[in-house]
């Protein structure tokens, strides 16, 4: 890596070390299977009962049909399937080797570090400074086409352990990626860090469809630093959903619509319990003609928890369309929800829009189910699992399909 | 024995008394009219007879199938057999039409066929089209979220879709042809006569009524109705004969009802008012 890049990393670690503004000491947590032997297992048949479990309750079904199977628990990865040919998955540290720019090959380092900052805050500067610790790498080539969802399924399997991931996805151009991808916890490693660089790389008319389902503990700290880059009539679109316990979640994907009328679709879904503490949002910034983006939330917060749900868009170029739609509903008295929208016109040929709704279930809502015949607590149910039937008409049909399973599945057994 | 028996209630919404020893008797197989001017209390008295939260009862008390309900939360006065046409429901954002049909109905089977064979949630759907496209409700409504969006007449007519899955005893239709036109008053008015079992032989008529009206037309498809009130400021002024009692507002307005003085000459002077089928 970048001398430069590194020695700055450093220098904002160090920093970072003398403020601890969020209360995470990255010193307090280990590398854990750092260097130990990659690939324990030949095939799917060969990962452990318990193990499953977990990934199923992040919706990843080994038996499902897919297009590859990508599985790291802690910081080495334990299998690797990939079953489409023109559309790699492999891990990245022997990504990087096989892609170093040599016979008209792609180089890898070109894009490394290119839509996330590395030097942007203490974590990514932690995962630079790690050098590049495993992750995958997921490459479309020009045209080519998932059949099946990709899935992937990053696993903190220690206590005490800060997993350091790093990804990087490529969709060449007219190329179209589905990815499932789940991050969970060990019941038995709760107390654990888990940091995560994704960089995005979409290309002239290439489509991403991204799901990703996030199961932690009530002592695990998750810092995902997310970069997509969208070039000409580039689409992504982009599911989040966390419907467990957590410590502190703190993320903030940055999307760069660089290309003309490239667009952004971004969904996120928090049901905050417990004393969980949630800071999440996405920042997109429009530079393309023509470039859009939407940025919606549905929170739903019990117990203590307290969730931030902000939503940035910037309009920077010609004919630019940008909405932010967050709700949240505050079903406990210790709960809380701030709702931080934020749209930025830089160009007088843009419209951005922005609505957001905070509070708790309308009584008289709640009243007129009763005179149905439903019990307080039916008619609660009933209207927040209608809040969280969340629109997946935006991902292509077997994505959409499988990640409503997904919901329907992850709220019936958090919410009981 | 009577079905409902409203014994001298006073209510209090939002700290101010609108209800004022208010008492009402319907039996087995009865319907009858409340009629007043706007802001007497109608509305008050159905989300009092729900238990709804900020109804407060100060004093009296409400029987229902012989069982005090005053203080029973308002599901378990649903569980017994008393069901609400609103004047105003709320739009349910999140809650699709369709989908608190079916939970109506599982409640419905729970309730009352728990002896006899099991109503599943299968054989609902289909029964829940036909309910439906007798109302003229496309599946693109059932799809919506309760009442949002829909007209004044949908409303209506989606409120009384509800009725028709839920079969209550004693039905309480608070202004069901208010803001409807004049096709689908006649198509409300036709399911309420169902609903009521206004075709069966009296011996037979199990089900009673209270409608709220301003308007009077819907009655004349609703065979016999047993007796008109009149409700002012919060208490009944004035009970009769439904023909009777109207004709005298249409002359007389309101105001004369507090004396009760306007009735004496009602029918005759005014028979275009026509109860007869
Ligand atoms: N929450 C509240 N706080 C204060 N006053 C209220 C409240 N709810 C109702 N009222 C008052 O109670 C009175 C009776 O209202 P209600 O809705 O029962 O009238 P109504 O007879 O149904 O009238 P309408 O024919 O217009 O439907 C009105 O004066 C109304 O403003
Ligand atoms: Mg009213």
């Amino acid at each position: 890596m970048n001398q430069d890049v590194k020695s700055k990393a450093q220098q904002v670690l160090n920093e970072a070390k003398l403020k601890n503004d969020d209360g995470i000491n990255l010193d307090d947590y280990n590398m854990g299977n750092l260097g130990e032997a990659e690939g324990a297992y030949q095939s799917e048949s060969e990962i452990p009962r318990d193990i499953k479990e977990s990934m199923d309750s992040v919706g990843i079904d080994v038996s499902a049909k897919k297009s590859g199977l990508y599985l790291q628990s802690g910081n080495k990865h334990d299998l690797c399937v990939s079953n489409v040919k023109g559309v790699e998955l492999m891990p990245i540290k022997e990504a990087l080797i096989k892609y170093d720019g040599t016979d008209g090959k792609l180089n890898l380092k070109d894009y490394l570090w290119k839509a996330v900052a590395p030097d942007k805050d203490k974590y990514t500067a932690e995962a630079a400074i790690q050098e590049i610790t495993q992750g995958y790498f997921i490459y479309a080539k020009k045209g080519q086409k998932t059949i099946f969802p990709l899935q992937s399924c990053l696993f903190v399997n220690l206590p005490g352990m800060k997993q350091v991931v790093h990804n990087i996805i490529i969709a060449e151009e007219g190329s179209e990626l589905d990815i499932i991808t789940g991050c969970t916890v060990h019941k038995t490693a709760k107390k654990a860090l888990h940091l995560g660089v994704s960089e995005f790389y979409v290309k002239e008319n290439a489509r991403v469809s991204f799901s990703m389902v996030h199961n932690w503990g009530d002592d695990t700290n998750v810092r995902p630093r997310t970069g997509i880059i969208l070039e000409d009539n580039a689409q992504f679109s982009n599911f989040y959903i966390v419907m467990s316990a957590v410590k502190n979640l703190q993320t903030n994907p940055f999307i760069q619509l660089l290309g003309k009328n490239s667009s952004y679709y971004g969904q996120t879904l928090i049901y905050g319990k417990g004393d969980s503490y949630f800071d999440t949002g996405a920042t997109a910034h429009l530079i393309g003609e023509g470039s859009k983006a939407e940025l919606i939330s549905r929170v739903l917060a019990v117990d203590n928890a307290h969730i931030i749900a902000r939503g940035t868009i910037i309009g920077d170029g010609k004919n630019v369309t940008g909405h932010i739609d967050c709700s949240a509903l505050i079903l406990s008295n210790n709960s809380r929800v701030d709702s931080i929208p934020e749209i930025s016109a830089r160009n007088p040929e843009v419209t951005l829009t922005h609505e957001a709704s905070v509070g708790k279930i309308a009584d008289d809502h709640i009243e007129y189910l009763m005179s149905r015949g439903l019990s307080e607590d039916e008619a609660i149910n009933l209207i927040v699992s209608g809040f969280l039937d969340v629109d997946t008409s935006p991902l292509p049909e077997k994505l959409a399909k499988e990640t409503e399973k997904i919901i329907e599945m992850v709220s019936a057994s958090e919410m009981g | 024995m009577s079905f409902l028996r409203i014994d001298d209630i006073s209510v209090e919404v939002g700290g101010k008394l609108i209800l004022k020893n208010f008492s009402l008797n319907i039996d087995r197989g009865e319907v009858h009219v409340l009629l007043g001017p706007n802001g007497a209390g109608k509305t008050t008295l159905i989300k009092t007879l729900l238990g709804f939260k900020n109804y407060k009862v100060l004093q009296g008390h409400i029987f229902f199938k012989d069982q005090e309900i005053t203080e029973l939360p308002t599901n378990e006065r649903v569980k017994l057999g008393i069901g609400v046409l609103f004047q105003h429901p709320p739009e349910i954002n999140g809650v699709k039409l369709s989908n608190l049909l079916t939970v109506c109905g599982q409640k419905r089977g729970n309730n009352n066929h728990s002896s006899t064979e099991d109503v599943c949630e299968d054989d609902l759907a289909p029964d829940l089209q036909n309910l439906a496209s007798r109302l003229n409700f496309t599946d693109e409504y059932l799809n919506r979220d309760v009442n949002m969006g829909f007209s004044g007449g949908e409303v209506k007519r989606s409120e009384i879709l509800q009725m028709m899955v839920l079969k209550p005893d004693l039905l309480l239709f608070d202004e069901p042809d208010s803001g409807v036109d004049v096709e689908n008053v006649e198509l409300i008015a036709k399911i309420m006569r169902e609903l009521l079992d206004r075709d069966k032989i009296p011996s037979l008529q199990n089900k009673s009524g209270l409608i709220i009206t301003h308007l009077g037309y819907i009655l004349k498809f609703l065979g016999h109705i047993t007796r008109a009130h009149i409700m002012m400021d919060g208490t009944i002024t004035c009970s009769g004969d439904p023909a009777m009692i109207i004709n005298a507002i249409m002359k007389n307005g309101f105001e004369s009802c507090r004396q009760c003085l306007a009735c004496t000459d009602g029918a005759t002077v005014f028979p275009e008012v026509d109860f007869s089928l």
